[in-house]
């Protein structure tokens, strides 16, 4: 049964490391399978929104979080099975990594973390994610070799496989092109855009072009606050509701 | 999609009550140094402190360099010549590892090749390795007929023998942490000073010396450490006397050495027993005062 | 210039080494045999082989690192996975080092106080075994620490971003890809172990036990046993009218097992460079 209401909701959200104030009271909604995109320089807070809404911020000595952050109508702080909510929110990082693991075992390890026993499931599991994520054709025939040796597209791709892995309901992606050639970057941006109709997406980038190309709504994100967030149309065009949207979109500073 | 959401969500019960009691252990021995170190310090205050709140005389024990735990007549506790015994021995250690443990270092940070490194370095560890006990049949059975004939003495198991060796078994700890400190000092010092010309004495003695010293400090408090807390070596090389040396080649005993060679005749729980682990607590005391420093300063090197 | 004066210093320390080892060697040579290590000593000791200090030696070396190396694997990830960076774990850490820097005649003390008294295990193999559990502890967490840190942060995070727990990832992930370095750190204290004289010497080593020549259980737990640290010590200093290359085997054969396994040590470091899945 689908909970009716908005997928991600935050409520005036404060996060400070420390005397440092990194997210000065964002207020957004996301709905279902929408595309969001968050665009701002760095440091802007971009890492932290996302890193909140799975929990990994919480062992970072010093933070102080204010706020609220429902997913699904339930604050985040409150789950009770914090690891149930990270395999609900799929997260990409900057960087590729791939687990030292074999390609099978990168893409079959949420689904074993999580309980998943049934060998003839985990391989029907793996073929479909990697699939999803454009990389079966590359290495089915070599799935027991290291993930580590993949190349750096590879291993984004492997990443994304792996995000898929445990079924999200939101898939989040930090700067995901960062290190990775533009090819594969054009790859997995079609990608994205043949999952959106299986969940919601989050996607934070530098590249403003590519909020503009697949984002259904955008966000400016500046020195830890929303500056606007509105259609994608609205952002790109000559009259965004703020000034500093559009100098930021036209490169005047970033 | 659903029903594979509902399948993913939830973990066999035991697996998690198992991964619980796990992480209950892990964190159970996490703290065990800590009840280790208080255990130690109990336990051998402990079988002391009967004699250490009767009749223990601190004046005689820090001041009078007459022992006679055995007398029949007069018992006296007087330490003040083991301490002087330790002290020497372990000074003389330090004034010959220091300068060549040093310099070891310098010479592996600065002027080696990476072969060569590797090498020294893997020698310096096999060096480390060598038992105390094989380290003190050395001094008896080596250095001892090699002092007594280059020095034209009776005995050849004295002070010298001692620190020597001691000098020998603390080289590596010096030469490791040294080596530690040098490294820490960041590159853009040497490349300023050799683009100012300087030679590499002067790029060493002006430039690197200065910036490590603290890491070279921590090192010899380390050496210090092992040097005060050394037993066997010095029980087999320094000889038998409880006396205050007046020159290298006078006898000594040390605090270790003493509880050693008395521990074993010393009636359980008797009064010479007790100070014998009233020794321990000294010795414990100061090796505590000492690597503790040493680590603070050390900790100050490795975070920068 | 300088770099002469360097080297001469460094060549200063080490060739001496060098020099004293062959001669033990040299000294050793008529003994060392396959009968010297598998006969006992005979005639008070002034003849025969090592046999029982060899065997007591490999059973303190084994229940020690028994004992000792979980305990210290364990607390390594404590220290390096779960612990929170705080004045706890500042004080935590501080305990490792000061236990790693306890006088052997210390632990002799503590394990005469703790285990042969209090816990009236009296003088045997375990109480010693304990003791010098005790005494490598340190090192073994200090160099599994290490060996875990050198595991890459990134694959800890990308396991929790897909829901692995603290103890998962480092199952599954952390702790396999340390072992290399968890081992390298254990088997040097093998070394440590063997070569210690004085924290076994009132805790269970004794002067002369009579046992089985050739068979490997002749002790049990609560029996004194012979050590070759314990033994050299004794021939070289207790008893009289020693022939000459007995204690000199005696040496050489502890240093050269401490080396072998220091070697080995280092074999097995050369190697985990080579095989680095990362």
């Amino acid at each position: 049964m689908v909970t009716p209401g908005p997928t991600l909701e935050i409520a005036n959200l404060r996060v400070r490391y420390g005397h440092r104030e990194v997210l000065k009271g964002i207020s957004l909604e996301v709905q279902r399978n929408e595309v969001l995109g968050i665009i701002g320089p760095a440091q802007s807070g971009k890492t932290t929104l996302l890193r909140i809404l799975n929990r990994t911020l919480d062992d970072v000595p010093g933070i102080v979080i204010t706020g609220a952050v429902k997913v699904d109508g339930v604050d985040v702080r409150q789950v009770k099975d914090v690891f149930a909510l990270r395999r609900k929110i799929g997260m990409v990082a900057p960087l590729p990594v791939g687990l030292p693991l074999s390609i099978f075992d990168n893409v079959a390890f949420a689904p074993r973390m999580a309980g998943i026993r049934d060998r003839s499931e985990l391989e029907e599991r793996v073929e479909r994610c990697l699939r999803q994520a454009t990389l079966w054709d590359e290495v089915k025939d070599r799935l027991h070799s290291l993930g580590t040796r993949l190349s750096g597209g590879q291993q984004q791709r492997l990443t994304i496989a792996r995000a898929l892995s445990h079924d999200p309901e939101i898939l989040c992606l930090d700067e995901f092109s960062v290190a990775i050639d533009p090819v594969t970057t054009m790859r997995i941006e079609n990608v994205l855009k043949n999952l959106r109709a299986q969940m919601t997406i989050i996607l934070a980038t530098n590249l403003v072009q590519q909020a503009r190309r697949l984002a259904d709504r955008t966000g400016f994100l500046l020195n830890g606050e929303l500056v606007e967030l509105d259609r994608t149309e609205v952002i790109f065009s000559d009259r965004p509701a703020n000034r500093k949207t559009y100098d930021y979109v036209n490169g005047l500073f970033g | 999609m659903e029903k594979a959401a509902r399948s993913i969500q939830s973990r066999p019960r035991w697996e998690v009550l198992t991964e619980t009691a796990i992480e209950w252990l892990i964190r159970l021995c996490g703290i065990s140094a800590i009840l280790f170190v208080f255990g130690i310090f109990f336990f051998v205050f402990r079988e002391g402190s009967g004699f250490l709140f009767h009749g223990f005389n601190v004046r005689e024990f820090f001041g009078s360099t007459e022992w006679y735990p055995n007398s029949q007549s007069h018992v006296r506790y007087g330490a003040l010549a083991l301490i002087v015994g330790t002290a020497s021995v372990t000074v003389l250690a330090m004034l010959i590892a220091v300068p060549f443990g040093i310099g070891a270092a310098i010479f592996i940070s600065e002027f080696c090749g990476p072969r060569l490194k590797e090498t020294l370095k893997i020698t310096i560890e096999l060096l480390a390795a060598i038992p105390s006990v094989v380290w003190g049949f050395i001094g008896l059975t080596v250095m001892n007929p090699l002092i007594i004939n280059l020095f034209h003495t009776p005995i050849g198991l004295n002070v010298l023998n001692g620190g020597l060796i001691l000098a020998l078994m603390s080289v590596p700890i010096i030469v490791s942490i040294g080596e530690d400190a040098l490294k820490a000092v960041p590159d853009s010092y040497r490349e300023a000073a050799l683009a100012l010309g300087v030679t590499r004495w002067q790029l060493v003695h002006r430039v690197l010396l200065p910036a490590a010293k603290n890491g070279l400090l921590a090192a010899v408090l380390l050496g210090v450490g092992r040097g005060v807390g050394e037993t066997m070596a010095v029980l087999m090389a320094t000889g038998h006397a409880v006396q205050i040396p007046t020159s290298l080649m006078d006898s000594v005993r040390t605090l270790t050495a003493t509880i050693v060679a008395e521990l074993g005749e010393a009636p359980v729980h008797s009064d010479h027993y007790q100070v014998l682990f009233i020794i321990g607590v000294l010795l414990f005391s100061i090796t505590f005062v000492v690597n503790l420093a040493a680590d603070l300063i050390v900790r100050g090197i490795r975070s920068k | 210039m300088a770099r002469t004066v360097f080297l001469l210093m460094t060549l200063l320390m080490v060739v001496p080494l060098l020099l004293i080892i062959g001669y033990l060697v040299y000294q050793a040579w008529p003994i060392l045999s396959l009968d010297f290590l598998l006969t006992n000593p005979k005639h008070g000791m002034r003849a025969g082989g090592i046999w029982s200090p060899l065997l007591g030696t490999i059973y303190l070396v084994v229940i020690s690192l028994a004992v000792a190396a979980p305990i210290g694997v364990l607390a390594a990830v404590f220290l390096n996975e779960y612990a929170r960076d705080n004045w706890f774990t500042r004080i935590v850490n501080l305990a490792v080092v000061n236990l790693a820097g306890v006088p052997s005649i210390v632990h002799a003390l503590f394990g005469l106080g703790a285990f042969v008294l209090f816990a009236r295990l009296g003088k045997s193999i375990l109480a010693a075994s304990l003791t010098l559990a005790i005494m490598t502890l340190p090192v073994i967490i200090a160099s599994t620490k290490e060996a875990l840190a050198a595991v890459p942060k990134a694959f800890r995070e990308a396991c929790w971003n897909v829901g692995a727990t603290r103890w998962q990832t480092i199952r599954h992930i952390v702790l396999p890809n340390s072992i290399s370095g968890i081992l390298t750190g254990v088997i040097l204290q093998v070394s440590r172990a063997a070569g210690e004289t004085a924290p076994i010497m009132f805790t269970g080593a004794v002067f002369f036990k009579a046992i089985q020549e050739g068979h490997l259980f002749a002790y049990s737990l609560f029996d004194q046993c012979m050590a070759l640290s314990m033994h050299l010590f004794t021939i070289s200093t207790q008893v009289p009218d020693v022939p000459k290359a007995l204690p000199y085997g005696t040496a050489v054969v502890l240093v050269s097992s401490v080396l072998a396994v220091n070697a080995l040590s280092i074999i097995i470091r050369v190697r985990l460079r080579t095989r680095r899945k990362w």
